[in-house]
C-alpha cells in the first residue's frame, strides 16, 4: 500500500515538473531582467547639435563672408585652387595648366575639382581627419569642421592636401548630376548678390 | 593668442592661451603646441592674403606662427578617405 502510494507520489510529481517548470523557468528569467542592473547610457542627443552649432560658429570666423553665405545657405564652399601647373597630374599635357579651376568643398563627401569656365568635372579627392582619440565615440567631426578643415588645408597647403587625398574621377560618389546642380545653383545665388549689392550701392 | 582643437562631438576647445609677450606664457603654449603635434594633429592660423581673402597659413612649428596670430587650430591630419 504504501509503495503504491510513493509510486503515485512520485508520478504526479514527475507529471507536475514536467507541466509546470517551463512556466516556473520564464517566470525565474523574468523576474531576473526585472531586477537585471541596465549601464546607464552617457549619450547625450543634444551634443552633436551643440558641437555643430560651435563648429558653424568657427567656420563662420574663420573664412570671408561671402563664403560663409555660400555654406550657410548652399550647404558647400568654393576654393579657387592655386597651383601654377595645374589641378592635377598631367595637367599641362591636357593644356589645363594655368586654366582656373576650383574645389566644392563639402561636409563629409569628396571634395569635386572642376573648371568654372566650363563646368567640367575632373576629379574626386577623397579626404578624411579621423581623430583616434575618439574623445565622444566618434572619430567624425561636425560638418562645420569637417569642412573649415578642408578650407584651411586647401587654402594653408593645397598640394599636401590633393597629395594625401586619394583621387578618383567624377562620379565615384559624389553625383555629378547633383555636382551640377550645385555649380547652377551657385551661378543663381552669385547672380542674386552681385544684383543685391548692385541695388544697395545705387 | 589662443591654440584651439577641433573635436568630434564637440567642436573646438581651448587648450591654451597666453600672451606671446610674457616668457611664461610662451612656454606654456609652446608645450600645448609641441604637444598638439606629437598627437599627430595639423596646425593653422586663419589670416588675410595680399587681396584681403581670408585665407589659411599651416604651421609645423611655434616658431612659424606670426606673432599678431590671434588663434592656432588644430584638426586632425588629413588621410585618404575611401
Amino acid at each position: 500500500m504504501l509503495l503504491a502510494l510513493s509510486a503515485t507520489t512520485i508520478v504526479i510529481a514527475a507529471l507536475l515538473w514536467e507541466v509546470g517548470w517551463p512556466q516556473a523557468s520564464q517566470q525565474i528569467e523574468r523576474h531576473r531582467a526585472r531586477r537585471r542592473r541596465i549601464p546607464a547610457s552617457d549619450y547625450d542627443p543634444g551634443r552633436e547639435r551643440r558641437a555643430e552649432q560651435r563648429a558653424r560658429e568657427l567656420l563662420r570666423s574663420c573664412v570671408d563672408e561671402d563664403d560663409w553665405a555660400m555654406y550657410r545657405d548652399l550647404g558647400f564652399v568654393r576654393v579657387w585652387g592655386a597651383l601654377a601647373e595645374g589641378p592635377e597630374r598631367g595637367a599641362a599635357r591636357e593644356g589645363l595648366a594655368g586654366a582656373p579651376y576650383a574645389y566644392l568643398v563639402y561636409p563629409h563627401k569628396p571634395i569635386v575639382c572642376y573648371l568654372p569656365q566650363t563646368g567640367r568635372l575632373l576629379n574626386e579627392y577623397c579626404v578624411e581627419f579621423p581623430d583616434e582619440t575618439r574623445p565622444y565615440g566618434s572619430a567624425l567631426l561636425p560638418d562645420s569642421d569637417d569642412v573649415l578643415a578642408k578650407w584651411m588645408a586647401l587654402t594653408g597647403d593645397e598640394r599636401r592636401l590633393i597629395q594625401t587625398a586619394n583621387m578618383h574621377l567624377p562620379g565615384r560618389q559624389v553625383d555629378p548630376r547633383q555636382v551640377r546642380r550645385d555649380l547652377w545653383r551657385l551661378s543663381q545665388w552669385e547672380r542674386q548678390r552681385i544684383a543685391r549689392r548692385a541695388r544697395a550701392a545705387s | 593668442m589662443k591654440l584651439l582643437r577641433m573635436k568630434p562631438g564637440h567642436g573646438e576647445v581651448l587648450l591654451e592661451e597666453g600672451d606671446v609677450d610674457l616668457a611664461g606664457d610662451v612656454e606654456r603654449l609652446v608645450a600645448a603646441f609641441s604637444e598638439q603635434l606629437e598627437q599627430g594633429m595639423w596646425a593653422a592660423v586663419p589670416t588675410e592674403g595680399g587681396s584681403g581673402r581670408r585665407q589659411a597659413q599651416m604651421v609645423r612649428s611655434f616658431d612659424e606662427v606670426p606673432r599678431d596670430a590671434e588663434r592656432v587650430i588644430f584638426f586632425p591630419r588629413a588621410a585618404g578617405g575611401r
